[in-house]
């Protein structure tokens, strides 16, 4: 394949990346903006959204996209509820306090991680997409009889790409949508902004704190159930997602979620492209050096307005 | 008997007792307390930043892998002799700290964290990317050949447990003295108020880093000796897992005690290893033991100790 075709191509399998990754990163985000945890357990919620959509898809007999709707809507709400049960039993006893959530979420890391690992075991496995069809792409050329166009071997996206790609839109335009223009979101905001305060105008904190970080697992899951047809479910899933969340949420800006949109696309992309033309190892090592450049040297991110 | 004969009895006492051990534990339990006690002086590295500084990292697997590889690969690939090397892992070792410490140092608090969790990935990936030499996660066996210090065959169970009880003990009384002395002492003021010992007059950043490069240098010397003493160095040594292990350790045994970085090491050695007969998952240990401590004993086992019978144990 030409260099033109190669880099349509790699943009395209980079933005189905970037629209998972901006579902996870949003998660974590809005955990970090209005609870200020730093949650390292996200990528496993990621992990058990995968596994537990396999779980359910092989229990729904039928067509492949009854099996992947149940999935869509079960996997997140169970992830959801036991991470807002984990926010209730540990998190909340630590008060929040920075530093001791991070050693409990990493605690709780290798508690689903290892959990999995027993109950689920350490095969991949895959689920079935609910619909796959091939499209190919045409490329136009100004060749020697002017302009043409025709379609090159191998440059191709399936009709369910295009679909991860629009439902993750679509769940990011509802979390907006949520967050600006509802009660809950208003209640959010006024958490994030000043929890004392909030808690003095009988805003009921804890549940808030529980229902944030349960939605922020959820989001996490959803990414992870759409994936889960392209990518297998697998119990080390996780490390990736987190690392390249991390990435996102602190290029966008801590807590800043169209700055973590803006990055996600930007990195997922990035990481599409580098990936493809150079080593997958050396895009990572890349990745990782600038988040810890960025921290040390523009600590509110490249678009936030916020230190950490 | 005073405070500080009772200090120097309960360590010195412990220093003694792993030295007597070697006589007469069971080959299984003696390979096993030579590791812990090479694993023990990476928690104790790790303690004087974390414990003693108050600064938590989660990038010590950069400086426990640079010591490992700045020791094997110079014998793999450089032909050195076990002394040199050595030397040469604990001075990558106090390198990399530096350079880290310098970086990091600019954050606090949670970027810190990040930031050190973000350097040490960073570094397992280069492991990573130059498996030519490194070979990357099946890693490379340290010949028993390359593995005679001045004479003595570190592979040799006896060697090997008196090498390691060697590496302890130096590294167990560097951290008692460091918290008897002045600069120690200026560490506990700092991990307990920064802003007014900065007020005091101290140079709270200088304190800080060269905490941390003492912390990677030890650290490094763990890596080192662990690499040279079991003959084998791989990247696994360099993940994220062996950032967190130290943590572990650490606030199982007791942050900001000298003697419970062994303790932790020891308690949780074993754990997992009685665990292991049990499941493949045994992380799962770890995880449970982390939740668990931040729950109801931050202070781990030796600050409960201190919390409830000896207030003045350092």
């Amino acid at each position: 394949m030409e260099f033109g075709p190669h880099l349509l191509l790699a943009t395209l399998e980079g933005a189905v990346g970037a629209a998972v990754l901006s579902l996870t990163a949003v998660g974590l985000s809005l955990v970090f903006g209005v609870m200020r945890v730093v949650n390292i357990a996200h990528g496993e919620f990621f992990m058990l959204g995968a596994v537990l959509a396999w779980f359910v898809a092989q229990y729904v007999a039928g067509h492949p996209a009854l099996g992947f709707t149940a999935a869509l809507i079960i996997a997140p709400l169970i992830v959801g509820s036991i991470a807002a049960l984990a926010d209730l039993t540990i998190l909340k006893r630590l008060d929040y306090d920075p530093e001791r959530t991070i050693v409990a979420t990493i605690g709780l890391l290798y508690i689903i991680q290892q959990l999995t690992l027993m109950t689920y075991g350490p095969e991949a496995r895959p689920v079935e997409p609910p619909f796959n069809a091939r499209i190919a792409l045409p490329w136009f050329e100004w060749g020697e009889n002017g302009f043409q166009f025709y379609y090159p071997w191998g440059l191709s996206t399936t009709t369910y790409k295009l679909a991860v790609i629009g439902a993750a839109a679509a769940v990011l335009c509802g979390v907006w949508l949520m967050m600006t223009r509802t009660r809950v979101g208003l209640i959010m905001r006024a958490t994030q902004a000043d929890g004392e305060m909030a808690l003095a105008f009988g805003i009921p904190v804890e549940r808030i704190y529980a229902l944030v970080f349960g939605i922020g697992a959820g989001l996490a899951a959803l990414a992870a159930v759409l994936i889960v047809p392209i990518q297998q479910a697998h119990y080390l899933m996780g490390g990736d997602p987190l690392l390249l969340s991390f990435i996102v949420v602190i290029i966008g800006g801590l807590g800043s979620l169209p700055g973590t949109v803006l990055a996600a696309v930007f990195i997922g992309l990035s990481d599409g492209i580098i990936s493809v033309f150079f080593s997958p190892t050396l895009a990572k090592i890349l990745a990782t050096l600038i988040v810890g450049l960025v921290l040390v040297f523009r600590p509110q991110g490249l678009f936030g307005t916020r230190a950490a | 008997m005073s405070t500080m004969q009772r200090i120097i009895i309960v360590h010195l006492g412990l220093l003694a007792l792993l030295f007597v051990l070697q006589f007469v534990l069971p080959a299984y339990h003696h390979g096993n307390l030579a590791r812990i006690m090479v694993l023990a002086s990476y928690a104790v590295g790790y303690n004087i930043l974390f414990g003693y500084t108050g600064l938590l990292s989660l990038g010590h697997a950069l400086f426990f892998a640079a010591g490992m590889y700045g020791m094997a690969l110079t014998i793999e690939h450089l032909g050195f002799a076990p002394t040199p090397a050595l030397l040469t892992g604990i001075l990558a070792g106090a390198a990399v700290s530096a350079a880290l410490a310098l970086l990091a140092l600019r954050t606090t608090g949670v970027a810190f964290m990040i930031v050190t969790l973000m350097f040490a990935q960073a570094g397992y990936l280069t492991v990573l990317y130059f498996g030519e030499y490194t070979r990357g996660d099946e890693g490379f066996v340290i010949q028993q050949a390359q593995r005679i210090l001045a004479g003595i065959d570190l592979s040799q169970p006896t060697n090997r447990y008196f090498a390691a009880w060697a590496l302890f003990s130096t590294c167990f009384l560097v951290s008692l003295l460091l918290v008897q002395s002045r600069f120690g002492r200026t560490l506990i003021a700092i991990r307990e108020n920064e802003e007014r010992v900065h007020m005091l007059g101290y140079d709270t950043h200088r304190h800080k880093l060269y905490a941390m490069i003492l912390s990677g240098t030890l650290s490094a010397a763990a890596g080192a000796f662990y690499g040279l003493l079991f003959g084998y160095a791989g990247a696994s040594f360099a993940s994220v897992q062996y950032s967190i292990l130290p943590l572990l350790w650490v606030l199982l045994g007791g942050a900001g005690t000298v003697i419970g970085p062994f303790i932790g090491t020891l308690f949780m050695f074993y754990l997992i290893d009685l665990s292991s007969s049990v499941t493949t998952a045994h992380m799962l240990v770890a995880g449970v033991v982390l939740v668990l401590l931040t729950l109801f004993a931050p202070q781990g086992l030796t600050g409960e100790l201190r919390r409830r019978l000896w207030k003045a144990l350092p």
